[in-house]
C-alpha cells in the first residue's frame, strides 16, 4: 500500500514549539485520514530547526464506495415529490427505485452507491486544510501576499511544500495542491550552511537519507543522542562529567540541524561563584552545558557547547566566540554575587517595605513581619527553637533583592542561604532561606530540619490565610497565586515530619495580623475544608481511598492534619477486612432504615434505648457490644491509637449481623419499634467514634 | 568589490564596518539615510521605519541611528554597556523572500564568514509596548552571542501591517568588537590607522557617557522634563488634530511626521524620567500607555497621508 510523505520546510521554527508541532502534524492528518475511511498503518512524526516532516506508511490507494439508501416518497405521491426525489438521487425513472414496506405505507427507495476517491485526491483536498488552520501557538504573515486578507500564517515564512504519495515499488506521485502561492512538490534543502542546495526526493526512506548526507539528521531524538554523546565523550575525554541536563538537551536539540559538541573552557576564578550561579549563567543565556570534576563533585572550569556545523576550522573560531561571551556573562555573574556579598542581609529589608505583595495584603515588608511572628508560634510545636526561627523567617526573603536573584530568580532561596552562610548565621537560618519555599510540588523534598519546617509553614499559611481574608481562593483551573500547592505543601510538611499542629489555631493567629477583615469564624472552617480537599487529591493520586477524607473530616473538629490522616489510615485498612466490609454494610443498612422510618415518623430516635424493652436475646447481645465497643474503641482513639479502635469496631460486626438476621424492627407494638430504632441509631452512634460511616463510598 | 584602504576594513575600523554595512544594503536597492535629529531609545523609532512601515508603498532603507537608553548609563565603566549607542537598522517592505539569506551576505561583507562561524536565529519575539508593536522573528547568534534582532513587524502603532516589513537590527559595537577582536568597547579602533594616528572609541565617547551617566542618574532636571512631557503630548495630540485636511473628513491628513516627533520627544523624556527613578512602578504603565497612545494616533494619521496610504 502507498506512503505519504509531506515536508513543510520554512525559515527557524522556535525550539520549544518543535516538538508539539510535530505531534499536532501527526494527528490532524491521521485523524483526517481515519474519518475520510484510509485507514493507514503508521505514521511518524519529525521537526528541525527549518522544517516538519511527516510520513504515513500503508495508506489504502482508493477510499472505500459507498453504499447509502435514500428513502423518496409513497407510492403514488404527487408527481412534484416524485420529480423532487428522482432529481436529488440521480435516478432517470422510478423503475430504478427500490420499494419498500412499512407500517406507514409503501414508499421508494433509491441507492446511491458513491464510489470512493483516490487517496491521492482526498490528500490533496485535506492537506491544505490542515496547513492554513495549523495550530501555531504564535503565528505570523510575511511578504508580498501579506498586503491581501486571508494570506496562510505560518510560524515563520513558509519556503516550500514536500507532498508525494506511492507504493514502495513505484516512482511516487506528488500530491498536488498549492498554499498562498507554495506549489508542492519534491524538492527540499540541506544544512543552511554545509550544504544549502536543492535535494530532490521521492519517499520517506530517501528523503531521510539524503538529508543525512546533507549534513541534516531529522530526528530530534537521534540529534539529542548524538548531543548527549559526543559531550558525554568530550568531558570524560579529559577525565570530567558531563552535568547531564535532558530539558538543555532537549532545547538545543531543537536549534540544530547537525549537532556538534564542543569544548571550551573559561578562566578558573570564576570558581569562586556558586556551581549553581555558573550553572544558570551558562545555561540559560548560552545554552550550554556544563561539567563537573568527579574527584570534587565540583564543577570544573570547562563547558560544552552544541555548534551546527562543522567549521572548517575545526571548531576553533565557534570555541573562541562563545568563549568570549561566557567569559562576559561570568564577569557580570561574578560581579553581582560580590556585590551581594558587600551587603548584609538585614540591610535589604528596609526596601521591601516599598514593595508591594498585594494591593490588598501590603508590602513585602509586612508580610516578612507576619512570617517572623506566625513562625514565632509556630516554632514550640514543631520542636524548633523560637529565636532561630524568627531569624531565619526575618532573612528568609531577603535574597529577592540580590543582583543574582535578579538575574536568575530560579536561585532564590538559594543565594540567601550562601549569603546568610557568608554573613555568619546559624546553620539552621540559613537553611530555611532555601528550604521555606519546600515543597514545591508533589515531587519535590520536605524539609526535617524544624526551623526551615517553622518558616516554611508560616509562610505557607500567611499566603493562605491573606488570600482567603482578601476572598482570592483558586477556582476551577485558576489558580494564580499557587494556593493549591502551598496547601499541599503544609499538609506534606505536617504529615512527612508526624507534627502535631492545630491548623485551626494557627490559622486563626495569622488572620490576626492581616490587614483587613475576615469573618473569624468562617474563614478557618472554610480554610480548613480547602485543606481536605487537597488531601483527597492527594490520597487519590497515590491510588489511596479518598472518600474516607471526608468520613473523618464529618466527624467535626478534625483540625489535626496528622491524626486525620493515621485515621484515614486505619479507616482504610479496616475497610478492607471482611469485618469492616460487613460491619459497613451493616452500618448502611441501619441508616436507611432510620432514615425511612425517621422520614415517616417525622422525628428523629436519638436516646438510650430502654434495656427493658429488649425481645430478643439478639437485641441484647448488640446493646452489650455497642457498649462494649464504644468504651473500647473510644479509648483508644483517646490514645490516638485507630488501629486498635478498629479492631474493638469488629466486635461489633457478629452483633449486628445476628439482630439484622433474627430481629424485625418494625415491630408491631410501638414501644419496641421505637426501642430498635434506637438501637440501630446507637450503632451510627458507635461507629462515629472512628468515621461517619455514611460518608463512605461502598 | 574595489580593494579597500587597509583602515577602512570592517575589520580595522568601525567607521569602516559601519560603510562596509551601508555599501552592502546600498546594493540591495535600499536608500540609505542619516540619522533621524532626534533622541530615540531605538532605531525603530525612526520615522523611516516606525511609520513607513505602514501602508502599502514598497520601502526599502538603510540607516544608522544613535540610540539612547539613559537608564543604561555606567558611567563609561562597563566594558560594554553605554547609554547612547549605534544600532544599523534595516527595513525592506513587503520582506522579501531572501531576507535571511540577505542578512548572510550582510554578515559576510563586514567579515563574518558562516563556514568559519555558528550562526543561529534562536526564537525572539519582538514586542514595543511604547510603539503598539510587535512581530515575531529571531535573535541572529554568531558563536554564542546575540548580534542582530531579526523581526516580520505585524503590527505597528497599533496598525496591522499589510504587507508586512521585515526588519533587521545590527548592534554595532558589539559587531565591531567582535570582528576587531576587542573586550572593552572604548577599544574599539574607531578610524582604522595605528600609531599617533588612531582614534579609539573611547576617544570619541567615553567623556559623554561619563558626563551623560551623571546626567541621567543625578542631575537630569526632572521638574522640566515632567513639564515637557506634558507639552510633547499635548503638542502631538494638538498638531494630529490640526492636521486633518479640511473637508476630507478624515480621510487626509497633513501632519502626521511633525505629530508623531512629538511622540519621539515624549518617550525620550520618559526614559529619563524612568532613569532618575522619579516614575513608580504603577505610574511607570501609565506612561508607557500614553506614548503608545501618542505613537496609535500617529499611525492612523500616517496611513491617511501620501506616503502611508493606499495609491
Amino acid at each position: 500500500m502507498p506512503d505519504l510523505l509531506l515536508e513543510l520546510f520554512s525559515e527557524e521554527i522556535p525550539a520549544r514549539m518543535q516538538a508539539k508541532a510535530a505531534d499536532d502534524l501527526r494527528r490532524l492528518v491521521t485523524d483526517k485520514l481515519v474519518a475520510e475511511g484510509l485507514v493507514y498503518e503508521g505514521a511518524k512524526a519529525f521537526a528541525t530547526p527549518r522544517r516538519l516532516a511527516l510520513t504515513v506508511h500503508g495508506i489504502p490507494a482508493r477510499q472505500p464506495d459507498l453504499k447509502t439508501e435514500r428513502r423518496g416518497p409513497k407510492i403514488g405521491a404527487p408527481d412534484a415529490a416524485v420529480q423532487g426525489f428522482l432529481k436529488a438521487t440521480g435516478l432517470k425513472s422510478l423503475d430504478e427505485a427500490k420499494i419498500q414496506s412499512d407500517p406507514k405505507g409503501d414508499f421508494y427507495i433509491a441507492l446511491i452507491e458513491k464510489p470512493g476517491s483516490a487517496a491521492i485526491d482526498v490528500l490533496a483536498e485535506i492537506l491544505p486544510v490542515i496547513i492554513r488552520t495549523f495550530p501555531w501557538p504564535k503565528s505570523m504573515r510575511w511578504g508580498e501576499r501579506s498586503a491581501k486578507s486571508g494570506s496562510l500564517s505560518w510560524v515563520r515564512p513558509l519556503h516550500s511544500i514536500i507532498a508525494t504519495f506511492g507504493p514502495e515499488t513505484e516512482e511516487p506521485d506528488v500530491v498536488k495542491f498549492s498554499v498562498d502561492g507554495i506549489e508542492t512538490g519534491q524538492t527540499t534543502f540541506g544544512h543552511r550552511f554545509m550544504a544549502p542546495a536543492a535535494i530532490s526526493v521521492r519517499r520517506f526512506e530517501d528523503y531521510e537519507a539524503k538529508l543525512k548526507a546533507a549534513k541534516v539528521v531529522l530526528d530530534p531524538q537521534a540529534r539529542k543522542d548524538i548531543i548527549l554523546e559526543d559531550a558525554k565523550e568530550l568531558a570524560f575525554a579529559q577525565g570530567f562529567e558531563l552535568v547531564e541536563d535532558q530539558v538543555l538537551a532537549d532545547e538545543v536539540a531543537g536549534l540544530v540541524e547537525w549537532p556538534v559538541a564542543l569544548m571550551g573552557s573559561f578562566d578558573e576564578e570564576f570558581l569562586s561563584i556558586p556551581d549553581e550561579v555558573i550553572r544558570a549563567t551558562i545555561r540559560n543565556n548560552q545554552k550550554c552545558f556544563v561539567v563537573s570534576d568527579p574527584k570534587t563533585g565540583k564543577l570544573t572550569n570547562k563547558f560544552i557547547l552544541t555548534a551546527n556545523i562543522e567549521a572548517t576550522d575545526g571548531g576553533k573560531t565557534i570555541i573562541a566566540g562563545n568563549e568570549r561571551v561566557i567569559r562576559a556573562r561570568l564577569s557580570d555573574a561574578k560581579f553581582f554575587y560580590e556585590t551581594d556579598l558587600k551587603t548584609n542581609l538585614e540591610d535589604r529589608l528596609k526596601k521591601f517595605s516599598q514593595i508591594v505583595f498585594h494591593e490588598k495584603l501590603g508590602t513585602q515588608a509586612e508580610r516578612i513581619a507576619r512570617i517572623d511572628r506566625l513562625a514565632a508560634e509556630i516554632a514550640p510545636l514543631v520542636g524548633a527553637d523560637v529565636a532561630k526561627a524568627k531569624r531565619g523567617a526575618l532573612l528568609a526573603k531577603a535574597d529577592l533583592l540580590t543582583e543574582v536573584v535578579g538575574e536568575f530568580p530560579e536561585l532564590q532561596g538559594l543565594m540567601g542561604k550562601y549569603y546568610a552562610q557568608a554573613q555568619g548565621e546559624d546553620a539552621a537560618v540559613a537553611a530555611a532561606s532555601e528550604e521555606h519555599y519546600k515543597p514545591q510540588g508533589p515531587a519535590d523534598r520536605v524539609p526535617s530540619n524544624p526551623v526551615s519546617v517553622a518558616v516554611a509553614l508560616a509562610d505557607k499559611i500567611d499566603t493562605l490565610v491573606g488570600f482567603w481574608t482578601i476572598d482570592e481562593k483558586p477556582t476551577g483551573s485558576k489558580d494564580p497565586y499557587a494556593l493549591r500547592r502551598a496547601a499541599l505543601g503544609v499538609i506534606r510538611l505536617i504529615v512527612d515530619n508526624a507534627l502535631r499542629l492545630p491548623i485551626l489555631n494557627v490559622a486563626r493567629a495569622a488572620m490576626l495580623w492581616m490587614p483587613g477583615s475576615a469573618d473569624a469564624e468562617k474563614l478557618p472552617s472554610d480554610l480548613l475544608s480547602f485543606f481536605a480537599d487537597r488531601l483527597k487529591v492527594q490520597l487519590r493520586d497515590q491510588g489511596a481511598r479518598h472518600d474516607l477524607v471526608d468520613a473523618v473530616f464529618s466527624l467535626g473538629g478534625q483540625d489535626d492534619l496528622l491524626l486525620v490522616v493515621r485515621r484515614v489510615e486505619a479507616l482504610g485498612k479496616f475497610l478492607d477486612t471482611d469485618d469492616g466490609k460487613n460491619l459497613l454494610a451493616g452500618t448502611k443498612r441501619a441508616s436507611n432504615i432510620l432514615a425511612i422510618e425517621e422520614k415517616k415518623d417525622k422525628r428523629t430516635f436519638d436516646g438510650a434505648p430502654d434495656a427493658g424493652l429488649y425481645r430478643l436475646p439478639e437485641e441484647k447481645a448488640l446493646a452489650s457490644a455497642i457498649d462494649q465497643v464504644k468504651s473500647e474503641a473510644g479509648a483508644a482513639v483517646q490514645r490516638e491509637d485507630f488501629a486498635t479502635a478498629m479492631s474493638a469496631m469488629a466486635k461489633l460486626r457478629p452483633a449486628v449481623d445476628a439482630f439484622f438476621d433474627k430481629v424485625k424492627v418494625n415491630d408491631d407494638e410501638p414501644k419496641v419499634r421505637e426501642n430498635r430504632l434506637r438501637l440501630l441509631n446507637e450503632i451510627r452512634a458507635a461507629t462515629r467514634a472512628v468515621a461517619d460511616f455514611s460518608k463512605i463510598e461502598g | 568589490m574595489d580593494a579597500l584602504p587597509a583602515h577602512m576594513r570592517p575589520e580595522r575600523s568601525f567607521q569602516g564596518f559601519i560603510l562596509a554595512l551601508q555599501r552592502f544594503w546600498a546594493e540591495q536597492g535600499c536608500v540609505i539615510l542619516q540619522p533621524y535629529d532626534m533622541e530615540m531609545g531605538a532605531g525603530t523609532f525612526h520615522p523611516a521605519t516606525t511609520l513607513r512601515a505602514l501602508g502599502p508603498k514598497r520601502w526599502n532603507a538603510a540607516y544608522v541611528q544613535p540610540s539612547r537608553r539613559p537608564k543604561d548609563g555606567r558611567y563609561g565603566q562597563n566594558p560594554n554597556r553605554m547609554q547612547h549607542y549605534y544600532q544599523f537598522q534595516v527595513i525592506m517592505k513587503p520582506s522579501p523572500p531572501n531576507l535571511q539569506d540577505l542578512y548572510l551576505k550582510s554578515l559576510a561583507a563586514i567579515g563574518i564568514d558562516s563556514s568559519l562561524h555558528d550562526i543561529r536565529f534562536v526564537e525572539d519575539d519582538w514586542e514595543s509596548p511604547t510603539l503598539g508593536a510587535w512581530g515575531l522573528g529571531w535573535e541572529c547568534w554568531c558563536d554564542g552571542m546575540e548580534v542582530s534582532q531579526f523581526t516580520y513587524f505585524q503590527q505597528v502603532a497599533g496598525v496591522e501591517c499589510a504587507p508586512v516589513a521585515g526588519e533587521l537590527t545590527y548592534g554595532l559595537e558589539r559587531l565591531a568588537m567582535y570582528v576587531q577582536g576587542v573586550d572593552r568597547v572604548y577599544d574599539l579602533n574607531f578610524n582604522g590607522r595605528d600609531g599617533a594616528d588612531k582614534v579609539t572609541y573611547g576617544d570619541v565617547f567615553l567623556q559623554a557617557e561619563q558626563e551623560y551617566s551623571r546626567h541621567n542618574f543625578e542631575y537630569a532636571d526632572t521638574t522640566m522634563l515632567f513639564e515637557q512631557f506634558k507639552m510633547a503630548e499635548d503638542a502631538c495630540r494638538k498638531y494630529l488634530a490640526a492636521g486633518w485636511k479640511e473637508g476630507s473628513n478624515q480621510k487626509e491628513h497633513l501632519m502626521a511626521l511633525p505629530a508623531y516627533d512629538q511622540c519621539i520627544k515624549a518617550s525620550h523624556v520618559f526614559n529619563l524620567l524612568d532613569a532618575r527613578g522619579v516614575i513608580s512602578v504603577t505610574e511607570r504603565q501609565s506612561y508607557i500607555m500614553r506614548v503608545r497612545e501618542l505613537a496609535k494616533a500617529c499611525g492612523e494619521a500616517w496611513v491617511h497621508t501620501e506616503a502611508g496610504r493606499a495609491v
